[in-house]
């Protein structure tokens, strides 16, 4: 398979529905602790290292073909808050129905089966790498960096950021990026031996707080 | 052997380059509706004493007593505590554990294993954890519950002492029940952990973080609902028959005020 479906996979434009949630981003700009480029960078720093190495390691996971059912478990153990775990699901149906379009997997069938209402969106995007051909490393890539370039194009609309300062925050990041990449590539290898356990459990107090704040509001931007 | 050379005291098994100490308790059920401790073994720094319960009802209470401040750099403490069935256990603590550094500069470790049989409770409810300056502390505690187990776990962190930077500090919380995982939870803070630690998303300049896990069987009919308990703590139903308390604080008092106010809720 080619390595340009990397490219398919982790383009913004994939018909996957992400460009609706800020990953916490609405939040933190509305409680005031996301103001401009550098707390936009330090708040996409420490989600990355938290919840997105999480989201990295359950997708190198799938891709190296660990049971997506018990990935699914460890993503709603990492996951306390029943709003994040509502988004995951629902961003992870809308991807399948994506995936399953653009690179129909028996694989894909079976998960969209076992969780009607969707998967951990990490799960999905895992097995849809699977699918593309693509390794685990690539599937991790591609967590790692929509997560944190989600919180930084929804930052823009927010705050009226600068678009340059946004981009300049995510290449910033990229040294960032390849290190969650590798570790989350290294621990999806113990769990196939070890079990999900071995995948990263990192979490970051202020997005769970911050997710179940949002979910109360009556009016909102993002969907999370 | 260093147990003996080391200062304040310092006894228990010595490997390596630290300190290695086990502490390990276990409750029966003693078939008079009361609990019996056929198990009570302390090791070192981590003394244990059965106390009074404060209810005076069928649990068994017992308290972690330190023997002296500590972990420091490169020992390796771990506490097992199990509930057999149908038996009530309640740990706490009678001060705050200090995580010091060690000379050598290594990372110390603390084993925290719990299991819970059907039809038993645990309530793990020690005082907070001081990472000082300097220190390394890597924490882990685990549980393991049988489906019809029941769990009150309080975990606290505390980021240096009054006005002092915090050492490095990584806790991981693994809470598994009928085999599965229910809780997972790691935070790391601290010079060298990764980065983004003290910012927005994460603690944003807070000193104290805690967590409080009540697990409990009837929870699967109907349990809590998810609630925001004020602006800095929350209140969240897992994917299970538990609850997940997540609260942060500037320092260690009010995350303590705001755990017990939502145990007494939950009570």
């Amino acid at each position: 398979m080619s390595r340009a479906a990397l490219l398919v996979l982790a383009d913004g434009r994939f018909p996957a529905g992400g460009h609706a949630h800020s990953g916490g981003a609405e939040e933190a700009v509305k409680a005031g602790r996301v103001t401009g480029a550098a707390s936009l960078e330090d708040f996409c720093r420490g989600r990355l290292n938290t919840s997105g190495l999480v989201a990295a390691s359950l997708a190198a996971a799938a891709a190296l073909g660990v049971d997506p059912a018990a990935l699914d478990a460890a993503a709603d153990a990492r996951t306390p808050s029943p709003a994040l775990r509502v988004a995951a699901r629902r961003l992870g149906r809308q991807l399948m129905r994506a995936a399953r379009a653009t690179w129909p997997h028996p694989e894909l069938d079976a998960l969209a089966r076992r969780f009607p209402k969707g998967a951990h969106q990490p799960v999905v995007l895992g097995l849809a790498a699977r699918a593309a051909g693509l390794g685990p490393q690539d599937a991790a890539y591609c967590s790692a960096y929509e997560g944190i370039s989600g919180p930084a194009s929804a930052t823009v609309r927010l705050l009226s950021l600068d678009p340059f300062d946004a981009t300049g925050v995510l290449a910033r990041l990229a040294p960032d990026v390849d290190r969650v990449a590798l570790r989350a590539a290294e621990a999806a290898g113990r769990a196939v031996t070890e079990g999900v356990d071995a995948l990263p459990a990192a979490s970051a107090p202020l997005l769970e707080l911050g997710a179940e704040a949002h979910a109360g509001w009556p009016v909102r931007l993002f969907a999370s | 052997m260093r147990a003996d050379t080391a200062p304040r005291g310092r006894t228990g098994t010595v490997g390596g380059a630290g300190l290695r100490a086990t502490a390990r308790v276990e409750a029966r059920a003693d078939g008079r509706g009361g609990t019996a401790l056929p198990v009570l073994d302390g090791e070192g720094p981590l003394a244990l004493r059965r106390t009074r319960t404060r209810s005076g009802g069928p649990a068994a209470r017992v308290t972690l007593v330190g023997a002296m401040s500590g972990p420091l750099g490169g020992d390796h403490l771990t506490v097992e505590a199990t509930a057999h069935e149908g038996a009530r256990l309640h740990i706490d603590s009678a001060a705050a554990t200090l995580a010091l550094p060690g000379q050598g500069g290594e990372a110390a470790r603390y084993d925290v294993r719990i299991s819970v049989a059907e039809g038993a409770e645990l309530r793990w409810l020690p005082e907070q954890l001081i990472s000082v300056r300097d220190s390394d502390l890597r924490l882990s505690t685990r549980v393991e519950l049988a489906a019809g187990a029941r769990l009150v776990l309080r975990e606290e962190q505390v980021l240096g002492r009054a006005g002092e930077a915090p050492g490095r500090l990584s806790s991981r919380l693994t809470v598994c029940r009928a085999g599965s995982p229910l809780l997972d939870q790691e935070l790391a803070f601290g010079p060298g952990a990764p980065g983004g630690w003290d910012g927005p998303a994460v603690l944003a300049g807070h000193r104290a973080v805690g967590q409080l896990v009540v697990v409990r069987p009837e929870y699967e009919r109907s349990g809590p609902v998810a609630a925001p308990l004020g602006k800095w703590a929350v209140l969240t139903p897992l994917a299970g028959p538990a609850v997940l308390v997540t609260a942060v604080a500037p320092d260690a008092l009010r995350v303590r005020r705001t755990l017990d106010a939502a145990l007494r809720d939950l009570a």
